[in-house]
C-alpha cells in the first residue's frame, strides 16, 4: 500500500512538473523571443497571447513545489538547499518577468526597462531551470536526511549545457505558440525562427541523451534493460515522428501542428528523464518510497487532489478556450 | 554588510523580509477581490454605471497588486525548502498537504479565472464574467483559510504525533486544520484585509473628493469604504480581544511580552500603556500604567493573578521589545480606525458625509495604516512565537537548512535590492493609478442620475466600448 500511494503521488508530481514545463515553457519562450519584436505592435500582440493565462501557468510551479513539500518532504528538503543558487535566481527572474505583464502598460518612459526585464527574466528563469535539471541528473549527495554536497556542485559543463538546452527548447515552444496565435508578418517571422530553433533543440536533445548515461552508469542500465529498453526503442521512434510533424507543419504553413509537435518533443524528453530516474526521486540514491511522507499524509492529500486536479484541468482548459483564436493588434486587452 | 551575522539570523531576516513584503499584497487583494465582486454585482443589478466605472477603475489596480502577490508568493513556496529544509522535512507530513490544498483550491482558482475576470467580459457575457469575478474573490478567501491554518498549527500544534525520524506525523486532520488558534486568527486576518482595503478605497475616494466634491464615483467609493469601516473596525477590536484571550491560553509567554509583564502579578496586573522595555534589567522603564486593568482585560477580574516572564526559562523567552512595540502600534492603529469610522458615521447621520474636508484628510492619512497594522500584528504573533517554529516543540535554530552564511547573505541582499526596486515601482504605478480619476468617470452630481432602464442599457454598451478602447490607448500615453 505504501509503495502504491507514493507511486501514485510520484505520478501526480511528475504530471505537475510536466504541466509546468510545457505551459510556462511557451510562456517563457515568448519572453525569450521578445527582442525579436520589430514594433510596439508586435510586442503587445506577443504579450497579449499569454496575458490571460500566464499566472495560471506559473501556478503549476507552486503546485510542484508545494506538492513536493506535502508528499515528498525529504526530497524537497534535499533538493532545495542543493540547488540554492539556481533556485533563488530563478525566483528572482520570475519576479522580473511576471511584473512586466502589468508594469509595461503603466508607463511610457520605463517601458523599455520592463520589456528588458521580461526578456532577461524569462531567459534566466529558463536557464536556471535547465541548470537545475542538469544538476539533478548528475545526482545530489545525501547524508543523514540532508544535502551533503558543496555550494557549487550544481555548476558543471553538463548543467550549463542543459541550461542552454532548456532556453532553446522554450524558445521553440514560444515560436510555435506564436505561429498558432498570430498572423501576418509576425507569424511569418516566427516560422523562420521555429525552423532554426527546432534544429537546435533536436541537436540539444540528441547530445543530452548521449551524455546522460555517462552521468551515472545506473542510467545506462535502466535504458538498456527491460522494461526501460522498450521505451528506449519507442521514444526515439516517437521523437522522429514529432520531428517529422513539426517540420511538415512548418513547411505546409499549418497553424497548430508545429506547436503540438513541439509539445510532443518535450513530453518525450520528459519521459526519457523519468526512465533514467526511476525508482529514484533524487538521483543517485534517494528513492520515491524513502522520500515519501507517512501514508496518512499521502491519503489526506490524495482525497482532494483526485477531485480538484480534474476540476482545475477543466477550468484551465475553459480559460484557454475563451481566449482561443488569433490575437490581433486591435484586441489590446489593456 | 552582513559579515557579523550567523546563517540562522540571516535566514530569519530573509524570511521575515520576503514574507512581510508578500503579506502586503494579499492583505490588499483579499479585500479588493471581494470589493470588485460587490461592485460588479451591483452594476449588473442596478445598471448604475458608476459601479461599472468603479469596477474597471479598481480592476487595473487589482491586476498590478495581484501580479506582485503572485510572484512574491512563489518565492515563499520555495523558501521553506531552500532555507528551512529541516523544518520542511519534519513538518512536511502535516503542513505540506494543507499548503497543497491551498494551491489546488485557491491559487489555481484565482489564476484560472483572473484572465476572464480582467479581460473576458465581452467574450463570455455578463453572467459568466460575474461568476469568474466571484471565483477570484472566493479563491483569495480560500487561500487565506489554508495558509492561516498552516500558520496557526505552527502556533498551536494539535492532532499530531512524532515518529522515530523526528517528523511530525498527522493523527487527526480535523484537529490539525481546526487547531485551537485557527478560527480566531483566520477571522482576525480576513477582517484586517477588509479593513485595509476599505482604508485604501476610502483614502482614494477622499483624495478625489477634496479635488472635486461633486464627483459621483469618488462619493460612491468614499461612502462604501466608510460604511465598511463602521462595521469592520469595531468588529476587529472584538475579534482581536478574543484572539488575545486565545493566545493567553495557548501561548502565555507571547502575551507576557505583548503586555511587557516581566514580573508576575499575583494580585492583579497593571496595563502598561507606554514604556521602554529594558531587556538587560528585565523591566519596563518609564512605564505609564493603569493598575489591575491588564487582569481585567485578560481575566475579566481586577484581582486575578497574572504570571510574568519570570516564570519562563530565559532560553524560551521571545524578544520582548519588538513584540511590545509592534503590539502597541497595532492597537493604536486599530483605535485610530475606529475613530475614523465613528467620525464618518456621525457625519453621515448628519447628512454631511461629503462636506467635512478634515474627515477626508484624516481618511487619506489613514489610507496606508491598514498595511502598517497588518505588518505590526504579524510581527507581534510571529516574533512572539520565538524561539520556536513549531511552538514549544521545534526550535528555530533546529529548523535551519545547512546553508553557509555567505550564501544566505548574498541571496538576502539580492532579495532586498530586487524587492525594493520591483515592488517599489509597482507601488508607484498603483499610486499613480489611484491619483488619476478620469473626469469622464461617472456622471457628475449636476447631471443627475439617469434611471431609465432601456436608456441605461444602450449607454452601458457605449461606456463598455469607450472604456475598453481608452484602456488600450490612454494608459500608454501616461508619463
Amino acid at each position: 500500500m505504501e509503495f502504491e500511494l507514493s507511486f501514485i503521488w510520484a505520478i501526480i508530481i511528475t504530471f505537475a512538473v510536466l504541466c509546468y514545463v510545457i505551459l510556462d515553457g511557451f510562456d517563457l519562450g515568448i519572453g525569450i523571443l521578445f527582442p525579436s519584436a520589430k514594433s510596439e505592435q508586435d510586442k503587445s500582440v506577443m504579450m497579449n497571447t499569454i496575458a490571460p493565462v500566464w499566472d495560471g501557468n506559473e501556478t503549476w510551479l507552486v503546485m510542484a513545489g508545494g506538492g513536493l513539500f506535502a508528499v515528498f518532504p525529504l526530497a524537497y528538503a534535499v533538493i532545495m538547499p542543493a540547488l540554492y543558487m539556481p533556485i533563488i535566481l530563478m525566483l528572482l527572474a520570475l519576479i522580473f518577468r511576471g511584473v512586466a505583464f502589468e508594469y509595461r502598460w503603466r508607463t511610457v518612459r520605463w517601458k523599455p526597462v520592463w520589456d528588458f526585464s521580461f526578456f532577461a527574466g524569462s531567459v534566466i528563469a529558463a536557464f536556471t531551470q535547465g541548470i537545475s535539471l542538469g544538476a539533478l541528473v548528475q545526482g545530489i549527495e545525501v547524508a543523514n536526511r540532508a544535502y551533503a554536497g558543496g555550494w557549487w556542485d550544481w555548476l558543471t559543463p553538463f548543467s550549463l549545457f542543459t541550461g542552454c538546452a532548456v532556453v532553446i527548447g522554450y524558445g521553440l515552444l514560444g515560436s510555435t505558440w506564436l505561429i498558432m496565435k498570430t498572423e501576418g508578418e509576425l507569424q511569418r517571422r516566427m516560422r523562420g525562427y521555429a525552423k532554426g530553433l527546432a534544429i537546435a533543440t533536436l541537436g540539444f536533445i540528441g547530445i543530452v541523451s548521449i551524455l546522460t548515461p555517462f552521468q551515472d552508469p545506473a542510467y545506462f542500465q535502466r535504458w538498456f534493460s527491460l522494461p526501460g529498453s522498450i521505451f528506449s526503442v519507442l521514444v526515439p521512434v516517437l521523437v522522429g515522428l514529432c520531428t517529422w510533424l513539426l517540420f511538415m507543419g512548418l513547411k505546409q504553413y499549418k497553424e497548430a501542428q508545429p506547436f503540438f509537435a513541439s509539445l510532443g518533443l518535450f513530453v518525450l524528453s520528459f519521459i526519457g528523464i523519468l526512465i533514467s530516474f526511476y525508482p529514484n526521486i533524487v538521483p543517485p540514491s534517494l528513492t520515491i518510497t524513502e522520500a515519501a511522507a507517512p501514508d496518512s499524509s499521502l491519503k489526506f492529500a490524495l482525497m482532494g487532489t483526485v477531485v480538484l486536479v480534474p476540476l482545475i484541468l477543466i477550468y484551465t482548459a475553459y480559460a484557454y478556450w475563451v481566449f482561443r483564436g488569433k490575437v490581433r493588434p486591435e484586441d489590446g486587452y489593456h | 554588510m552582513f559579515e557579523s551575522f550567523t546563517a540562522e539570523t540571516l535566514a530569519r531576516i530573509q524570511f521575515a523580509f520576503t514574507v512581510s513584503f508578500h503579506i502586503i499584497f494579499p492583505a490588499f487583494s483579499i479585500g479588493l477581490a471581494s470589493y470588485l465582486a460587490v461592485l460588479n454585482g451591483l452594476w449588473l443589478k442596478t445598471h448604475d454605471k458608476t459601479y461599472l466605472f468603479l469596477f474597471n477603475y479598481w480592476k487595473k489596480i487589482f491586476a498590478v497588486a495581484f501580479g506582485m502577490g503572485v510572484v512574491s508568493g512563489i518565492v515563499m513556496s520555495y523558501q521553506f525548502g531552500t532555507n528551512w529544509s529541516v523544518f520542511s522535512d519534519k513538518t512536511g507530513p502535516v503542513l505540506g498537504p494543507l499548503m497543497a490544498y491551498e494551491v489546488l483550491s485557491a491559487f489555481f482558482l484565482e489564476a484560472g479565472f483572473l484572465g476572464i475576470a480582467l479581460f473576458g467580459r465581452e467574450r463570455v457575457g455578463d453572467k459568466l464574467h460575474m461568476f469568474a469575478v466571484s471565483m477570484v474573490a472566493f479563491g483569495t478567501l480560500m487561500s487565506a483559510t489554508w495558509i492561516l491554518s498552516v500558520n496557526s498549527w505552527m502556533q498551536t500544534p494539535a492532532g499530531y504525533s512524532i515518529n522515530e525520524l523526528g517528523q511530525f506525523v498527522p493523527e487527526d486532520w480535523w484537529q490539525i486544520v481546526f487547531n485551537p488558534s485557527f478560527p480566531y486568527r483566520l477571522v482576525h486576518m480576513v477582517v484586517a484585509a477588509f479593513l485595509t482595503t476599505a482604508l485604501v478605497v476610502g483614502a482614494v475616494g477622499a483624495l478625489h473628493l477634496l479635488r472635486r466634491k461633486t464627483d459621483v464615483a469618488a462619493r460612491r467609493m468614499f461612502s462604501m469604504a466608510m460604511g465598511m469601516l463602521i462595521i469592520a473596525a469595531p468588529l476587529q477590536i472584538v475579534v482581536g480581544d478574543f484572539h488575545g484571550l486565545n493566545t493567553l491560553e495557548h501561548q502565555p509567554a507571547k502575551v507576557m511580552a505583548m503586555e511587557g509583564h516581566y514580573d508576575s502579578h499575583p494580585e492583579g496586573a497593571p496595563l502598561i500603556l507606554f514604556g521602554i522595555p529594558n531587556p538587560e534589567q528585565k523591566r519596563i522603564d518609564y512605564a505609564i500604567q493603569i493598575p489591575k486593568v491588564s487582569s481585567l482585560i485578560l481575566k475579566h477580574d481586577l484581582n486575578a493573578p497574572l504570571a510574568g516572564l519570570d516564570t519562563i526559562a530565559d532560553e524560551d523567552e521571545p524578544p520582548v521589545a519588538i513584540v511590545f512595540w509592534s503590539f502597541r502600534i497595532m492597537i493604536s492603529l486599530g483605535f485610530a480606525m475606529l475613530g475614523l469610522a465613528v467620525w464618518s458615521f456621525w457625519r453621515r447621520m448628519r447628512g454631511k458625509l461629503y462636506d467635512d474636508d478634515w474627515l477626508k484628510r484624516a481618511a487619506i492619512v489613514m489610507g496606508p495604516m491598514g498595511f502598517v497594522a497588518v505588518l505590526a500584528g504579524w510581527v507581534t504573533t510571529e516574533v512572539g512565537r520565538q524561539p520556536f517554529t513549531v511552538y514549544g516543540l521545534l526550535r528555530t535554530s533546529d529548523s535551519l537548512a545547512p546553508i553557509a552564511a555567505p550564501a544566505v547573505a548574498v541571496s538576502l541582499i539580492a532579495f532586498i535590492v530586487v524587492y525594493f526596486f520591483v515592488f517599489g515601482a509597482g507601488t508607484y504605478y498603483i499610486l499613480r493609478l489611484m491619483n488619476k480619476l478620469p473626469a469622464a468617470s461617472g456622471v457628475d452630481m449636476n447631471d443627475g442620475p439617469i434611471r431609465t432602464a432601456e436608456k441605461q442599457v444602450i449607454e452601458t454598451i457605449d461606456i463598455t466600448h469607450a472604456d475598453h478602447k481608452s484602456d488600450g490607448q490612454g494608459d500608454n500615453h501616461g508619463i
